[in-house]
């Protein structure tokens, strides 16, 4: 067991580790159904007795798991694994976020030094002010600047980096006055310290650091919580294809250089790497990846099939016909780019406030220095007075305003489940006031459920005996069913599976199959025969159990709900009609878009929840959005939010949740300007000392930080009541 | 005031252990997660591993 090796893997997104027993792999899996110490428990202690697991490591925070592995056992094998234990789990994309991870990182340890460096120079400027003089005072003085100086240069680079970054550029932002203020400070300090003066500030400076990279620490974490959960936009695409050359052979082509008019062959159970119609062969595709539509579609010769759908039972010849950029999925990837680049537009309330607030600190401590000249007070005393002002009007509540109640808020919510991807999400989020939901996998569970009432014991082992052997999704729908059931398959040999038909296979000397229905009645339904007997199996589509409830709970907050689908006219209207919403149905991709464009319009800015990759340029478009866990990686991707598992709650209760938030921050923010505006005019007319000046930064920034916890039970109060 | 001779480096020295084994703890991935640190309290060691 390496599992030191295995935390750090955590961080460096798939590095590979070697460890005593040779060469092994780390995979990382993001598993939601991780809720207790039993499950960590299990899951440590089962998956390394498996074949070729060597070590498993669970980030229970993260609901996440680092499988250290034998390069031999790929993606698929440890998800059976895991889901042999009864996990659903689903790879985390290696992707820079690692890079993300590491300055959080930096942010802590520099958050670290600066509060080592505080208690330190605190200790000793709290002696000085209680009048130590003398040789003593002076050498307090030279222990604090001894201490300071590395402090500050460590400290402080986040924000020296980033006000020497805005410079450059000619622009201001919050980093500015706060180095400005810091390295006069200290330079102030020194130059007291190295003439024997009267007074030294390098507490105010350090504290102020310390006050400062506490939000910033906050706000990374914050941002770095879920963002790095999602995986890479379209990764579900398939990556090569096979192409038939005209001798017959086959030899595997990346995505990107396959061109149109290549006969390509595709497996069963291969993502498809590029459009095109069918030549040869019959088989069913899994399409839900661009439609959402959870049955399977079946395909014959002459027909059209795109990238990113899922053969799933025969072998296809195609005749690509659109490729690499061309292909649908690329067009619904590159819409949702382009409607996801408006919203970026979005500006923070922390960078607006910033924008206003870092050029009048900047011209009150300058006013302050030249009105203190002017009245004659001498150049040492008129920039005592400008630091204070400098230093005392720096946000330090200000800057914990906003981090430190999206970081309590969203994990309130994240116990809840649901993910918030970064602030301005929540912001957003707080201010909706139309909700749009796409129908399968989000009103509904978005996976065909068996209804098992009518199956003995019997039937039911040999169903699951059957099912296991098939990537179909009414086989995959049918073996959850059963698997949660508690039900333990029986050992059905000799299993066939034939195109648009079925399994079939031999239990206990008789034929046994899984096939399609005789009678085209249900759409949804598939036969399981026993020998002579048959039995129809019927699978629903289930509506969420908390649908009806959540939507009751959004209209209360004044959001009209509605449905928008890409899915038939009847099935839509089935289940808005249940809901009691107006529904579109039959809705494409830039039609959904469309409907967006039309509510912002009309000045309305709307909430799109939706699961399919058909939504992406809807999620993308919507003022904020949402997608359930099950949604594909690119969804996903789009979006502010995701909610795990099978409530649709946890939408209801981010919106309240997150207008709490921002009645929280700006409750922080009146707060935060009350105390500058009794603060600075003290500050100006130089009455304030250093401790006043210490005590006061402090204290307004501990009540910020308890204003702010005060959401923290929010989720959870809000949903009993 | 003699006594300030050791007792400031004391408190510095002290200081700086807290801030070392902060940032070995940091570094160690004991902030990782921090939910599972109490849950994993509760995991009970049916058999002796290692």
């Amino acid at each position: 067991m390496n599992l030191p090796a295995l935390m750090l893997g955590e961080g460096e997104a798939g590095s590979a580790t070697q460890t005593q027993g040779g060469a092994s792999i780390g995979t990382r899996f993001t598993v939601p159904g991780i809720k207790c110490a039993g499950c960590i428990g299990k899951i440590e202690r089962e998956l390394p007795k498996t074949e070729g697991i060597k070590a498993a490591r669970v980030n229970f925070s993260a609901k996440r798991v680092a499988i250290e592995h034998d390069p031999a056992l790929d993606e698929s094998d440890l998800v059976e694994a895991l889901l042999n234990l009864g996990f659903e789990a689903q790879r985390v994309e290696d992707n820079p976020m690692g890079t993300q991870a590491s300055e959080r990182r930096m942010l802590i340890r520099a958050l670290g030094v600066a509060g080592f460096g505080m208690m330190n120079i605190m200790l000793l400027s709290v002696s000085v002010w209680s009048g130590a003089e003398g040789a003593t005072k002076e050498l307090f003085h030279w222990l604090s600047a001894l201490i300071a100086m590395p402090v500050i240069a460590y400290s402080g680079r986040p924000f020296f980096a980033s006000a020497w970054m805005a410079l450059k550029y000619r622009r201001t932002n919050m980093d500015v006055p706060i180095s400005i203020g810091v390295i006069l400070a200290t330079a102030l300090s020194l130059y007291e310290t190295i003439t024997g003066g009267e007074h030294a500030y390098f507490e105010s400076a350090v504290m102020l650091l310390f006050f400062l990279l506490a939000g910033r620490a906050l706000d990374a974490m914050m941002r770095d919580r879920t963002r790095d959960g999602i995986g890479a936009l379209l990764g579900r695409m398939g990556k090569s294809a096979s192409v038939i050359g005209a001798d017959g052979s086959t030899r595997r082509v990346d995505a990107g250089e396959l061109e149109p008019g290549m006969l390509v062959l595709v497996a069963a159970g291969e993502a498809l790497a590029a459009d095109g119609e069918v030549e040869d062969g019959v088989s069913a595709i899994d399409n839900s990846m661009l439609t959402g539509e959870s049955a399977p579609e079946t395909v014959k010769p002459g027909q059209l099939v795109h990238a990113g759908a899922i053969n799933l039972t025969a072998p296809l010849r195609l005749r690509l016909t659109r490729t690499a950029e061309d292909t649908a999925i690329a067009e619904i990837a590159r819409l949702m780019d382009e409607a996801g680049q408006s919203r970026s537009h979005y500006v923070r309330i922390a960078d607006r406030a910033s924008r206003a607030y870092a050029p009048a600190v900047h011209t009150l401590a300058a006013l302050a220095f030249a009105g203190w000249m002017i009245a004659g007070a001498g150049w040492h005393q008129s920039l005592v007075i400008a630091i204070a002002v400098l230093i005392i009007t720096c946000p330090c509540a200000m800057g914990l305003a906003v981090p430190t109640a999206q970081v309590v808020a969203s994990g309130a919510l994240l116990k809840r489940g649901l993910l918030v991807k970064d602030g301005s999400a929540l912001e957003r989020l707080a201010e909706v006031d139309v909700a749009l939901f796409d129908k399968t996998g989000t009103l509904t569970m978005g996976e065909p459920r068996p209804q098992l009432e009518r199956l003995d014991d019997e039937a039911r082992a040999v169903a699951l005996g059957l099912a296991q052997h098939s990537r179909h999704p009414l086989s995959q729908g049918l073996a959850k069913g059963l698997r949660e059931a508690g039900v333990e398959p029986a050992c059905v040999e000799e299993v066939i599976e034939q195109p648009g038909q079925g399994l079939s296979g031999v239990w206990n000397g008789q034929d046994v199959a899984l096939e399609r229905p005789a009678s085209g009645a249900h759409e949804l339904a598939s036969q399981l025969r026993i020998g002579n007997r048959a039995k129809t199996i019927v699978f629903t589509d289930q509506m969420r159990a908390d649908a009806a409830e959540a939507i009751a709970r959004l209209s209360r907050n004044g959001i009209a709900s509605s449905v928008l689908s890409g899915d038939r006219q009847e099935a839509v209207q089935d289940v808005a009609a249940r809901l009691g919403l107006p529904a579109r149905a039959e809705a494409s991709p830039s039609q959904k878009l469309e409907t967006l464009d039309a509510f912002k319009a009309k000045g309305k800015l709307p909430l799109m929840v939706g699961d399919g990759l058909n939504d992406g340029p809807a999620l993308a478009a919507a003022h904020a959005s949402i997608a359930p866990g099950t949604a594909s990686d690119a969804s996903q991707q789009a979006t502010d939010a995701v909610f795990i598992g099978n409530k649709l709650m946890p939408v209801a209760l981010a919106i309240t949740v997150a207008r709490r938030t921002m009645q929280v921050v700006r409750q922080n923010f009146a707060f935060a300007i009350g105390y500058n505006v009794l603060a600075v005019p003290l500050a100006l007319f130089g009455y304030v000392t250093p401790l006043i000046a210490a005590i006061a930064m402090s204290l307004s920034s501990l009540i910020v930080v308890a204003n702010s916890l005060r959401l923290s039970g929010a989720a959870g109060r809000e949903n009993e009541a | 005031m003699t006594g300030l001779a050791y007792l400031i480096p004391i408190a510095l020295c002290m200081g700086a252990v807290g801030l070392i084994a902060f940032l070995w703890a940091l570094r160690s991935g004991q902030y990782e997660d921090l939910d599972g640190a109490a849950n994993r309290i509760l995991i009970e060691d049916e058999e002796e591993e290692l």
